[in-house]
């Protein structure tokens, strides 16, 4: 007999590709083309971290870890915590290693949502928050930050979108893809309002190790916020370990303990090499972050004042290492941009609206590639710019 | 001398590359050109800036590839100048890379450029050991460099990263 169905699940079938996915295909046919579309350090991982690996190995440390983790990881990512941002999680019940924080991500809002649930998704936004949320049978609800608020989100946002079926509000300080920054006087207003409708806040905090112009402030550090808050962090971003696959989850006991139900049935476990080197990262790899993070501002500065003199306006983003450049005054869509800029000067950029509707007439640069690209993509960006 | 942390942050920077254009170090630590103009104009007086110099790999120039070697010395120090005296004895000489005074086994450090293997035992046969308060030599030749003042020689530094991710 004939196929008839196509087997797809009606959620899966209504979720969109990544518009990123088309850029990809076409920049990676290309040759020559200098890249800052890409959304990882260009710094390899520092070599104690891989050597504190390859040790695991060599022992023969390859056997499942506890559902949660290594306790001897949770014991440091608890410490780590405390000494970095000053929230206090148990290792033994509210901390999970996840496989890297997309994982975590997903066994969150897993965790939490109903069906038809509502989370409010700050745009723009990580690509994958909206499809994460529907995957878990809730429904996104996007609020629209603005670029002239250097994308913050305003607390009153938040009250116009609110309903009584709204569950959870997710941030990312710093963000991607605008950098920005939200300080300690914004998430406390953005905290009254999250107290005053009874929500929970996933709070994404992978860049937090790369904020370059002020002291970090984590949400779940907010006075009340920590009963309310799940807090996701990892090791992909500070510490230049994106292909390690490594996040975690502090949570209080409860919503920590509903997770660990979905991560023993659908990951066992993160790899256990990783958590190895892991436990090195925390223990001796704060110099090493500091001078990436060094790095990274020292061409941010660099990167962010040359988009402005050659006319696209640009905020100076105070974390993660993306520049979001208006690119209004072409009269060009944001697409439309990207496009002509890759053929034309072998430049790629990520669009801004493939990260919500308010990134339209912006773009997405990644500083994270060196001195030597960077200057020849400011070089070739100001052709393309002057010959419109 | 206190540097503030911009002024060592440009010296870090000219460290790894003296050739970086003075506008694009003013942008990277946030000051203007002739700030930063001035600042390095004020380090070099000072001496903190000591020179400008290239990272050449020799061994891919024929005919030039040349001899390094280290060579432990011994030495008797003299009253009132200590090790100081048959240091600058040995500075001296142009063929001589650098001079270290180390803890340890032996007293000076002498990193030598020739030719040839030959060249370098001239130089240790005929004029280190001569000198009246050298005790001993051990030299050491370098077959192979690897990584040198923090670079690395030969680099397979390609961009494994996807072109476009999230």
């Amino acid at each position: 007999m004939q196929k008839t169905k196509s087997y797809v699940s009606d959620t899966v079938s209504r979720m969109k590709p990544s518009g990123i996915r088309r850029f990809f295909d076409l920049a990676a046919s290309m040759e020559g083309v200098i890249s800052l579309g890409v959304g990882e350090p260009d710094f390899v991982t520092p070599w104690g971290v891989r050597e504190a690996c390859i040790l695991s190995l060599e022992q023969g440390y390859t056997s499942y870890t506890a559902n949660a983790g290594l306790l001897e990881l949770r014991k440091e990512i608890s410490d780590y915590l405390v000494r970095r941002f000053r929230v206090s999680y148990d290792p033994t019940d509210e901390l999970i290693v996840t496989v890297g924080a997309s994982q975590a991500l997903d066994i969150s809002l897993r965790a939490i949502l109903n069906p038809g649930d509502e989370v409010i998704v700050v745009e723009p936004s990580f690509v994958s928050y909206a499809p994460l949320v529907s995957l878990a049978g809730g429904v996104p609800i996007p609020i629209q930050t603005s670029g002239t608020h250097q994308f913050k989100l305003q607390p009153g946002q938040i009250e116009q979108v609110v309903t009584p079926k709204t569950k959870a509000l997710i941030i990312c300080s710093p963000n991607n893809p605008t950098g920005t920054v939200l300080n300690a006087e914004e998430l406390a207003q953005i905290a009254r309002i999250v107290a005053k409708y009874d929500l929970l806040v996933i709070s994404d905090e992978i860049y937090a190790e790369l904020c370059y112009d002020e002291q970090y402030t984590s949400f779940p550090a907010i006075t009340h916020m920590r009963e309310r808050t799940i807090l996701i962090n990892g090791f992909s971003k500070g510490f230049a370990m994106t292909g390690w696959r490594l996040g975690f989850i502090a949570a209080p006991k409860n919503l920590a303990t509903a997770m660990l139900k979905i991560h023993q049935y659908t990951m066992m476990c993160a790899p256990t090499m990783a958590q190895y080197a892991a436990i090195e990262a925390l223990r001796n790899g704060a110099d090493d972050v500091e001078q990436m993070k060094k790095s990274y501002r020292q061409r941010r500065n660099f990167f962010v004042q040359s988009l402005n003199e050659l006319g696209l306006s640009c905020h100076m983003p105070g974390g993660a290492f993306y520049a979001f450049p208006s690119i209004q005054s072409t009269g060009m869509t944001s697409e439309q941009f990207a496009e002509r800029l890759l053929l034309e000067e072998k430049v790629a950029v990520v669009p801004g609206n493939v990260f919500g509707a308010s990134g339209e007439g912006y773009i997405r640069c990644s500083y994270a590639s060196s001195l030597e690209q960077l200057q020849e993509a400011i070089r070739r960006m100001k052709r393309f710019v002057e010959r419109l | 001398m206190k540097l503030t942390e911009k002024e060592i942050e440009i010296v870090e920077l000219l460290e790894k590359n003296a050739r970086l254009p003075m506008d694009t170090i003013a942008k990277m630590v946030s000051l203007s050109i002739s700030e930063v103009e001035q600042i390095i104009k004020k380090l070099e007086e000072a001496k903190v800036i000591v020179q400008y110099a290239t990272i050449v790999d020799w061994r891919k120039v024929d005919g030039h590839e040349g001899v390094t070697a280290m060579i432990d010395v011994k030495v008797t120090p003299k009253r009132g100048v200590g090790f100081d005296e048959v240091a600058e004895r040995i500075y001296r000489f142009p063929e001589v890379k650098s001079v270290y005074l180390m803890s340890g086994a032996y007293d000076l450090s002498v990193v030598i450029e020739g030719r040839s293997m030959s060249e370098i035992a001239h130089f240790v046969s005929e004029k280190l050991s001569t000198l009246d308060s050298v005790i001993s030599t051990t030299t050491h030749f370098i077959l192979k460099k690897y990584k040198h003042d923090g670079t690395v020689f030969e680099q397979g530094d390609q961009d494994r990263r996807i072109v476009v991710a999230p």
